[in-house]
């Protein structure tokens, strides 16, 4: 299981990695962040480039820096550091929180936030935190930088708005009060998941003020729970009140069946994940006040 | 295909090889430096055999190019021993019989390592969740935690001794 | 009943009571070496001029192939050699296989005329390094006419199923139906026959260490030597020389540490057949590691498959009269070693129970899959699981306590002929479960399961008493047939021992590589127990296959016992001549002599003393200080053989012993069962073994946890999943999914020791026992958890899926209902 031949580059500059990818663009050129998703898919051939462009070497995609009430994470931020980051636990706990999931720690030594963001794994966790969050994506091209809401970001399994000749260079993810709480099904300690679910509750008093809640390993894509959010906001939730808000969430859904799981299957453990991520996003936020 | 020259501290030892820059560390590791010790697992990323600490953070070596860790410091089961002295990890992992084939037991120990490094003060818990990032086929990672846990005690005690104090 | 006149067990032995060695739990003598990343592994060796071999696996599950053009990879960068199945099929011979009938289910390195499972080798590459290997695998053209797979036993047995193999002409290899004792009395007064059907899926040893060979032609002196980590039944590997169509004289195999086996290295000769097939082509040593993908798919060591539907007759008080056991086994697309595996599970069929009658009907049947090999408890596992569900069950139905049925059928006289002719040694079921019982806190966890059941919880204890057999004899490959092919009886061990002029002890063993057990530190505990020495002061060294003396290597635990009864064997040979000599330089009568401590000294006078190292510098270097008839030197050898199995009975009514070393144990988890989400987790989980006299009870704990975990995985987690079609959709570890730390609960472990009355020390084999408990306690335990709830899982791994669906369809059935 060796990959196949390619040939490699590491500029230093953004702009330098920008042309470089348009150069080369007949070699099916990529760019190479931590290459934990990419390297095991050229190991199985599964992914053959002929160009890689190396990210490590350009310093800016390394740091996490806050720009007011919002938090701007480089691409190439190694996902251990950034789960370690004070600035992270700080500003955007959940992301810290949905970190501790991915893979193991020596994946996350190497991979980074940018990489798993735009390798747009549907079952990843980042993804579904950048949704639930509302993040933007900056992705810099030949005509310059853009900025992509989440939302429209992710656009299908291992698929996003990135367009041939761009580069994912920052992940701005706004701070948001309330609780938090990443939970995932795994079928052992690390592996994928089936399903994940990133929330963020903030309550006023005793009622939801505003529900964020996203899901991973559903649908091609994360997806908002927004039949759920609809469900809580604004009322004092029971435990009856969540398990519909869940039910509503869930009755969209039809997560394709694999080996791991059929669709009911997967279904079944969404809705108990749902409903979990909900109660300890609450029990948290209640915790707050 | 162009190869490319990649310098690498290895245990202490700075090496400068030309590579393909498709060859997976772990090959640059066995291959072109000798340091068979380093193995080859799955070469998925999943099972952690070929373990090795990048700059003090262990990394796999199977899923990363050599071009990827030009510059750094790589620190692999041959690095451990001091001459005919054990590492405490290795030493424990013997007395505790914290291996049986030994085929994953340099990157468990690559890994154990990092563990102590980051945590002196480890849980029993905290050595249990860390190291299933790798995968033992033989032992069921009962004697192997019992072997960490041990190490670090005594690394922890070690360390705490003032300099010359055992003299 | 008995249709043979059993010949005399062997005598029965005295075991030394205080033992120096023996016993004690001391680091083993293999570590250092892999501690310091200096294994030497198969991977780890490199000779000068070696080229690196990749093979190309099929994509179908089951093709004709009609055209490979090979002309653009031989064509590529750094490639010496291509060689398609059809020109392998030229250069070598059928690979060795003791199947039913191998001239109809031919088995060869790569595929001829047709593949037969998806991963199945259809051609190799010669290259320079494997990266160039690869880069040449995609460049071979090859024209497939998909067939229709067949996947699923039961179909592959009925009529107009698509064929495996044509020349079997259907796709079951072998099928045969055995009575022991009076089937038809016990099931006629037995007051409830309990019935079940129960599906056990393939999982596999999967040792981090794929399988590899490096081998290296000479054509100059027409000799084959391979380094290979699956050195093992040195005995016939004529066989892998006939396959080579070399004279057995010409090929060496040596081995090299295994990273792991778990019986999936057993007698492995693919890789070293492809390697020598190329080294000989290209005439340059060659390297063949499979990679994990070709481990996975095209290993030839998946384990048991099979479909059960068993009767259990049992009386209203739960007395167990006897068992009627129909199964189908889902070989794969061969059948290397016969259902050899269903002799495991004949050699314990009744596990500890004193039952009088056993049906077993067995048919192996073929299909589009990798083929089943060995893993860990060679099918003896199955049986324990099948026969632990049915008791489960039958307490149940009848509304006894789990405990109280098992009690009240052990057997409790040794030594024991249990229906099928094999004998259980020895045993103390009820001081197992006396101490099973106490360790794992029982009663506590009774009560927690009733309090957690309130709280809406789903706690279940899976208490189950099951056998481990150890050491088998060659009768279980061939007693299926009333006319065997080739009825052999021999499976030796063997060891040298050699004293240097300093007294220093080396010890040689053959055909018995390192697989992960420990056959270093037992010799050396062995030797030091016999010769007051230091363990650790042992060198031991492998001999290779050529110039080796017979043996057999690791398998169905047999390595400790066996190596204990060479070494018992070499060291009385070396001490008679030691007490000659050190008689003759005292000019004492060796009647007079003693052992004592390391020497030899007359009988009550200390002084007229000579130490192991006196004796042998006098023996090495000094010939005329002793009687002309005196060899130089101090070195011997035994080759031992089984010390007990005899012959089966003609109509094979009685199949004779064949596994006469019963070990057991008793496994109690406790599970919690998240109804939710179909998940399973350890609250406790504590497991109590009896392997006779303990060498060294860390190591065998450690056996006893690891061979756990990989219960653990059979139960909950490992799958090798083929779909409708035979496509292999658990190919990689993302998928094939092998327990972390994090799925693996700690374990409290108890030894109880009922010595062997016919071995050395009392040792019994002890490597298997983990895995041959977990998948039946498990299963037990989440059955127990989830009974009130009318789910009952028949089926392994409990995967989320399967247990959703069990609860779901409870729901809907009480919904209904």
């Amino acid at each position: 299981m060796k990959p196949p031949p390619f040939q490699y580059v590491a500029p230093t500059s953004v702009a330098e990695a920008v042309e470089l990818l348009g150069a080369h663009a007949d070699d099916d050129a990529r760019a190479l962040a931590g290459g934990q998703s990419l390297v095991p898919l050229m190991n199985f051939r599964l992914a053959q480039p002929s160009y890689l462009i190396d990210l490590r070497r350009i310093e800016e995609l390394t740091r996490i820096r806050s720009a007011g009430e919002t938090l701007v994470i480089g691409a190439m931020v190694r996902q251990s550091h950034a789960e370690h980051a004070p600035e992270v636990a700080l500003i955007t706990p959940l992301l810290a929180e949905a970190l501790g999931y991915v893979a193991h720690p020596p994946i996350r030594n190497i991979g980074t936030v940018g990489g798993s963001i735009a390798h747009a794994d549907p079952a990843a966790e980042l993804p579904a935190v950048a949704v639930a969050l509302e993040a933007e994506l900056v992705v810099v091209g030949p005509q310059g930088a853009r900025t992509i809401p989440a939302a429209e970001f992710f656009v299908g399994p291992f698929s996003t708005a990135i367009e041939a000749g761009e580069i994912l260079t920052e992940v701005r993810v706004p701070r948001r009060a309330g609780g938090h709480a990443f939970v995932e099904f795994a079928r052992t300690h690390g592996n994928f998941a089936l399903v994940g679910v990133a929330s963020v509750i903030e309550l006023d008093g005793d009622t939801i003020a505003r529900a964020s809640i996203a899901m991973s390993g559903v649908a091609p894509a994360p997806v908002r729970a927004t039949a759920a959010e609809r469900a809580l906001t604004g009322t004092a939730p029971d435990d009856a009140s969540i398990r519909a808000a869940v039910d509503a969430t869930i009755a969209q859904l039809s997560p394709s069946g694999d080996v791991h799981g059929s669709t009911e299957t997967r279904t079944d453990i969404a809705r108990s994940y749902l409903r979990r991520g909900i109660e300890l996003a609450l029990a948290r936020a209640q915790d707050r006040r | 295909m162009v190869k490319h020259d990649v310098t690498l501290t290895v245990n202490g030892r700075l090496s400068t090889v030309s590579v393909e820059p498709r060859k997976l560390l772990v090959d640059v590791l066995r291959e072109d430096l000798g340091l068979t010790g380093t193995h080859i697992g799955c070469e998925h990323g999943v099972c952690g055999t070929c373990t090795v600490l990048r700059d003090g953070e262990s990394i796999r070596s199977c899923t990363t190019f050599a071009v990827q860790v030009d510059g750094a410091r790589i620190r692999t089961v041959e690095g451990l021993a001091k001459g005919a002295e054990l590492h405490p990890l290795q030493d424990e992992f013997w007395d505790k019989q914290g291996l049986q084939c030994g085929y994953c037991t340099p990157g468990m120990l690559m890994r154990a390592c990092e563990i102590i490094e980051q945590n002196p003060d480890v849980t029993h818990d905290q050595v249990r969740e860390g190291i299933a990032s790798n995968l033992c086929r033989c032992t069921g990672y009962q004697f192997i935690t019992e072997a960490v846990c041990a190490a670090a005690a005594r690394m922890k005690a070690d360390s705490d001794t003032p300099t010359g104090a055992q003299a | 009943m008995t249709t043979v006149d059993r010949p005399d067990a062997p005598p029965v032995r005295t075991h030394k009571q205080s033992r120096n060695w023996v016993g004690k739990s001391i680091r083993r003598v293999e570590d250092p070496k892999f501690l310091r990343g200096r294994g030497g592994y198969i991977g780890d060796m490199t000779v000068t001029g070696m080229l690196h071999a990749a093979v190309l696996r099929s994509p179908h599950a089951h093709a004709r192939i009609t055209g490979i053009d090979t002309a653009e990879a031989l064509g590529a960068p750094g490639v010496h050699a291509v060689i398609t199945g059809a020109q392998a099929a030229e250069l070598c011979d059928p690979l060795p296989d003791f199947g039913p009938d191998p001239a109809k289910h031919t088995w060869r390195c790569l595929a001829l005329d047709k593949v037969r499972y998806v991963g199945e080798g259809v051609a190799v590459v010669v290259a320079e390094s494997r990266y160039l290997a690869e880069d040449a695998l995609a460049l071979i053209d090859v024209d497939y006419e998909p067939l229709p797979a067949v996947v699923d036993p039961e179909r592959a047995l009925q009529d107009g199923a698509p064929l495996v193999h044509d020349d079997l002409g259907s796709n079951c290899a072998y099928e045969r139906t055995f009575d022991f004792g009076d089937v038809e009395k016990d099931f006629a007064e037995a007051e409830v026959i309990v019935t079940d059907r129960l599906r056990w899926r393939r999982s596999g040893g999967q040792p981090l260490e794929t399988v590899g060979a490096l081998a290296d032609f000479d054509h100059a002196t027409g000799q084959l030597t391979v380094h290979t980590n699956s050195l093992s039944f040195t005995s016939y590997l004529f066989m892998v020389a006939g396959t080579m169509k070399i004279p057995a004289n010409k090929l060496d195999i040596r081995p090299v540490p295994a990273g792991g086996s778990f019986g999936s290295k057993l007698f492995a000769t693919k890789p070293a057949v492809i390697a020598g097939m190329c080294s000989r082509e290209v005439g340059r040593p060659v390297q063949y590691l499979e990679d994990r993908v070709d481990n996975i798919s095209n290993c030839d060591h998946h384990g048991s498959d099979r479909v059960y539907d068993v009767r259990l007759a049992v009386m209203r008080d739960g007395t167990l009269r006897g068992i009627d056991i129909d199964t189908v086994d889902d070989y794969g697309a061969y059948i290397q070693f016969g259902v050899g595996h269903h002799g495991n599970a004949l050699a314990q069929v009744v596990g500890p129970y004193a039952m009088t009658s056993v049906r077993y009907r067995v048919r192996a049947a073929m299909t589009n899959k990798n083929q089943q090999g060995a893993y860990r408890g060679f099918g003896s596992e199955v049986n324990n699981w099948m026969l632990e569900q049915m008791v489960d069950k039958a307490a149940r139905e009848l509304d006894l306590d789990p405990v109280d049925i098992r009690r009240r059928n052990f057997i409790r006289e040794f030594p024991h002929f249990i229906p099928t002719g094999n004998v259980y040694d020895s045993g103390d079921y009820d001081a197992v479960l006396d101490k099973a019982l106490e360790l794992s806190e029982y009663k506590h966890w009774r009560a927690f399961q009733a309090k957690a059941r309130e709280e809406g919880r789903y706690i279940g204890i899976g208490l189950i008493t099951a056998q481990e057999r150890s050491v088998f004899s060659a009768t279980e490959f061939w007693f299926w047939f009333d006319e065997p092919g080739a009825p052999v009886t021999s499976m030796p061990e063997s060891v040298t021992l050699k004293v240097d002029a300093t007294g220093g002890i080396t010890a040689t063993l053959y055909s018995c590589a390192f697989w992960g057990n420990s056959p270093e530190t037992m010799v050396a505990q062995l030797v030091a127990e016999e010769f007051d020495c230091d363990p650790h002061s042992v060198s031991i060294v492998y001999q290779g296959s050529k110039n080796g003396l017979p043996a057999t290597g690791p398998g169905g635990s047999r390595t400790t016992v066996m190596l204990a009864g060479a070494v018992e064997g070499a060291t009385a040979k070396i001490k008679a001549k030691a007490l000659r000599a050190a008689a003759h330089l005292l000019e004492a009568n060796p009647d007079d002599m003693e052992w004592v401590d390391g020497g030899f000294q007359v009988r009550g006078v200390p002084e007229q003393r000579k130490s192991l190292a006196d004796i042998a510098v006098m023996l090495h270097l000094f010939k005329h200080s002793f009687p002309e008839d005196m060899e130089s030197g101090l070195e011997d050898s035994k080759v031992f053989d089984h010390p007990y199995t005899t012959m089966p009975s003609a109509d094979r009514k009685d199949l004779g012993v064949f596994y006469p070393f019963m070990g057991h144990a008793c496994h109690v988890p406790v599970v919690e069962v998240d109804i939710e989400t179909g998940s399973v987790s350890f609250l406790s989980y504590a497991a109590v073994h009896d392997c006779g006299t303990l060498v060294n009870p860390r190591s065998l704990a450690g056996h006893i946890v690891g061979g756990t975990a990989q219960g653990i995985g059979t139960a909950l987690y490992e799958e090798f999943v083929y779909d409708e079609d035979g496509q292999l959709l658990t190919s990689s570890y993302l998928d094939y999914l092998i327990p972390s730390a994090m799925e693996v609960p700690e374990l409290k472990i108890g030894h109880h020791e009922t010595p062997s009355p016919y071995t050395l020390h009392g040792i019994k084999g002890g490597g298997e026992g983990g895995r041959m408990m977990a998948p039946a306690a498990i299963n037990v335990a989440v059955n127990d958890a989830l009974a009130h709830l009318g789910v009952r899982v028949t089926e392994l791994p409990i995967t989320p899926d399967r247990l959703r669906a069990a609860i779901r369809a409870a729901e809907s059935a009480r919904d209904s209902g």
